[in-house]
């Protein structure tokens, strides 16, 4: 099974979709978490006191980290052996084919945006709060640590880049992972397509909402 | 009708190509695209000029034996059709139009615009065929089959093997040629008895031959002449991977 996991094309691709729902069920979860600190200040430092350095936290944020680096490497691999079956000699002329999508052409390009992204927001936010309190410090207060970070309009502009990109990626990634374990078919793509445009809009919304709630409330 | 011709010439597998331009003038509007290279390959033998090589055959859009890449898309401009199907009058009068061979590792250019598509049939031989023995033909109501099976198998069948697919591919993948044949023998109470093995065979076969990963861009389908959905790409998924599972 681990070998054709990592030999068979097919293989490849059914680690990326697998990784891949795992991450959009993350994004969904701490999307959702994030919305609470609109709702109930209180509620999200609970959420964050809950989500410190126990064991439970550590496991969950160890697994995230492997899912994240699994998707990242097989991105790579996969890319590489796409670029090396295309060939060096390019067409002289490309054209856009009807109906093909520009984020499922540029899924590389999105990822790599994304994980920019997210490396920053780990500096932002993880290295403050988790990380200091595995090194045995006081983290910092999660609701404090959002609106110091978005009172700053270069950040606020940095993390809606990171979300449209995250956008384009989940109107593909959501509804491709789908036709990778094959449970697809003409009748489903529509509605495959029209949930992926949902999860990725609730998430953008999500995220976006938190962004711009606490950098409006600072000016 | 005029027109300026971009055309890839390439001396052999071994030598670099290039484009180079040719006019061509008094084309009727009723000239298939085929008939225009004819008509181009003419006038450079009475030249004594090299003709420019170019695959074909039936020319009605059955064989697959046509490709070529023009103006951007696989077999042209026109959706649905091989290159023998399309007409002069599909251009505007006067354009340039570029003509490329197919561009993927899995098929290297022999001589101009032909390319070897051999890794196509080697792909079939490794499982894209029917080995139980079916002896003489049964009465057509022995074995009923739905309609719906039929149809799609049917749809699959369509497939020319033509190459499009793998040619449009940005990552250079086989994925719907293979999955056309898995798919018109898997619909179908023959073929299904052998699924599991052609899925395995071929898929391995198609990887083997380097052919890319497919990443769902749906770009094969849009181009491919027989209009073959991904649905068949989502059925060779599933082929596969419950064959895998057995395993």
């Amino acid at each position: 099974m681990s070998c054709f996991l990592s030999s068979s094309s097919l293989g490849r691709k059914l680690v990326m979709s697998l990784s891949g729902c795992f991450l959009v069920l993350f994004i969904l979860f701490h999307m959702t978490m994030n919305v609470v600190a609109i709702i109930s200040e209180d509620g999200y430092n609970a959420i964050c006191e809950f989500l410190g350095a126990n064991w439970y936290a550590l496991l969950g944020t160890a697994i995230l980290a492997f899912g994240v680096l699994v998707h990242f490497v097989y991105a790579f691999i996969l890319t590489i052996q796409n670029r090396r079956a295309r060939g060096n000699v390019r067409y002289e002329i490309t054209v856009k084919e009807k109906g093909v999508d520009w984020a499922s052409k540029n899924m590389l390009v999105l990822g790599i945006i994304i994980v920019l992204g997210l490396l920053l927001h780990l500096v932002n936010f993880w290295a403050k709060m988790q990380l200091v309190e595995i090194l045995g410090t006081e983290p910092a207060s999660g609701v404090e640590l959002i609106r110091s970070t978005f009172s700053c309009p270069v950040y606020v502009v940095i993390y809606l880049v990171w979300f449209v990109a995250l956008w384009f990626h989940l109107t593909h990634g959501v509804w491709s992972m789908f036709q990778t374990v094959g449970w697809a078919n003409d009748t489903w793509y529509p509605r495959l397509k029209c949930i992926a445009n949902i999860v990725a809009t609730i998430v953008f919304l999500g995220f976006a909402s938190v962004v711009l709630y606490f950098f409006f409330i600072n000016l | 009708m005029n027109f300026t011709l971009k055309i890839w010439r390439q001396k052999d597998a071994k030598s670099k190509g290039g484009f180079q331009q040719y006019k061509v003038t008094d084309i009727s509007s009723d000239t298939s695209f085929l008939e225009m290279l004819d008509i181009l390959n003419n006038s450079l033998v009475h030249e004594g000029k090299e003709p420019v090589a170019f695959d074909h055959d039936c020319r009605e859009g059955i064989c697959g034996m046509c490709s070529l890449h023009i103006n951007g898309h696989a077999h042209g401009p026109e959706q649905g059709v091989t290159t023998c199907q399309i007409y002069m009058r599909q251009f505007p009068d006067n354009s340039t139009i570029t003509v490329e061979p197919w561009r993927s590792t899995a098929f290297p250019v022999i001589k101009d615009l032909v390319v070897n598509r051999g890794a196509y049939d080697q792909i079939l031989q490794a499982g894209g065929y029917v080995s139980v023995r079916t002896n003489s033909v049964p009465d057509g109501n022995a074995i009923p089959i739905p309609k719906a099976d039929a149809d799609e198998s049917m749809d699959a069948a369509a497939c020319v093997g033509c190459g499009a697919c793998a040619a449009t591919c940005k990552n250079g993948s086989a994925m719907l040629f293979v999955a056309a044949r898995v798919s018109s023998l898997a619909k179908l109470p023959q073929g299904r008895v052998e699924g599991i093995r052609r899925a395995k065979a071929m898929v391995a076969k198609m990887d083997e031959l380097g052919f890319g990963n497919c990443t769902n861009t749906g770009a094969c389908a849009a181009e491919c002449p027989k209009k073959i959905s991904i649905a068949h790409i989502a059925r060779l998924n599933r082929e596969f991977l419950s064959a895998k599972l057995k395993d």
